[in-house]
């Protein structure tokens, strides 16, 4: 059986650890054999462009709406999902995505400065990885090399 | 831009959470409905945590929060009246669809 595509849904990217762990777990996703699809708003994406201008770790970058509509009217199908939140907005997002893919792997990175508030208010089925992380990414790098290792 | 802010919409609150936005739309419409995700208005998916609750005016404006990521969350209500009797119509199908589920 061919592997599953993976979705990571980036947040707004204000908070610095994203973009860093994006790359790094686009990057770990890919040397496993798993085609990579990064939706983002267009800020978000600009700055993995930039970051990856030779792909070297990055998958498909595709925009928010449109990878919700393509899941919607069943154009795409992600059998893991990475989802990226440092506020509520990025927990409504993964909420949704939440929604639309109930069989999928769901991993729900939340992070920033209100990481531990914001992770009480999720009420939907995921698998939290927490972590207080602003601008050092090692804790929640850490904690998703234990996810990759188990879940992928 | 999306759709719906090509609309213009009257921006009721803003910068508020989903659940706000939520409780706001159930307290204060005429008549609210209940979706779930996958469900469109003026030509976008709504984003949002299920429930989704979409809300109709005696005037026939629609009233429901718009999510952007860097953003957060807006409770919109723009006037249109055969996307108010749209809502009104798919919102009662969700009721009975729920009501058989139990």
């Amino acid at each position: 059986m061919s592997n599953p595509d993976a979705l990571i849904l980036m947040g707004c990217p204000e908070v610095p650890v994203q973009m860093s762990l994006v790359l790094y777990l686009s990057g770990a996703l890919r040397d496993k054999g798993i085609d990579v699809f990064i939706a983002g708003n267009p800020a978000a994406l600009n700055l993995a462009r930039v970051a990856d201008r030779k792909r070297c770790y990055l998958g498909r970058l595709i925009e928010l709406e449109r990878t919700i509509a393509d899941i919607v009217e069943g154009r795409r199908y992600f059998g893991i999902c990475f989802a990226f939140a440092h506020n509520d907005a990025g927990i409504t997002y993964a909420a949704t995505v939440r929604a639309l893919l109930p069989e999928s792997k769901f991993f729900l990175i939340i992070f920033g400065r209100n990481a531990e508030e914001l992770a009480g208010t999720v009420d939907f089925d995921a698998e939290k990885v927490v972590e207080r992380a602003v601008h050092n990414p090692l804790g929640l790098r850490k904690k998703i090399d234990g996810v990759l290792a188990w879940a992928v | 831009m999306g759709c719906i802010e090509m609309l213009k919409p009257q921006v009721l609150l803003r910068g508020i959470s989903f659940r706000e936005a939520r409780e706001y739309i159930e307290s204060s419409c005429d008549e609210c409905y209940h979706f779930q995700p996958g469900f469109r208005l003026f030509g976008e998916y709504i984003i949002g945590v299920p429930p989704i609750a979409v809300g109709i005016m005696k005037d026939g404006s629609v009233v429901f929060p718009y999510t952007k990521p860097c953003h957060g969350t807006f409770v919109l209500r723009h006037r249109d009246e055969a996307e108010a009797e749209r809502v009104r119509k798919l919102g009662r199908e969700e009721v009975m669809r729920s009501l058989k589920r139990r």
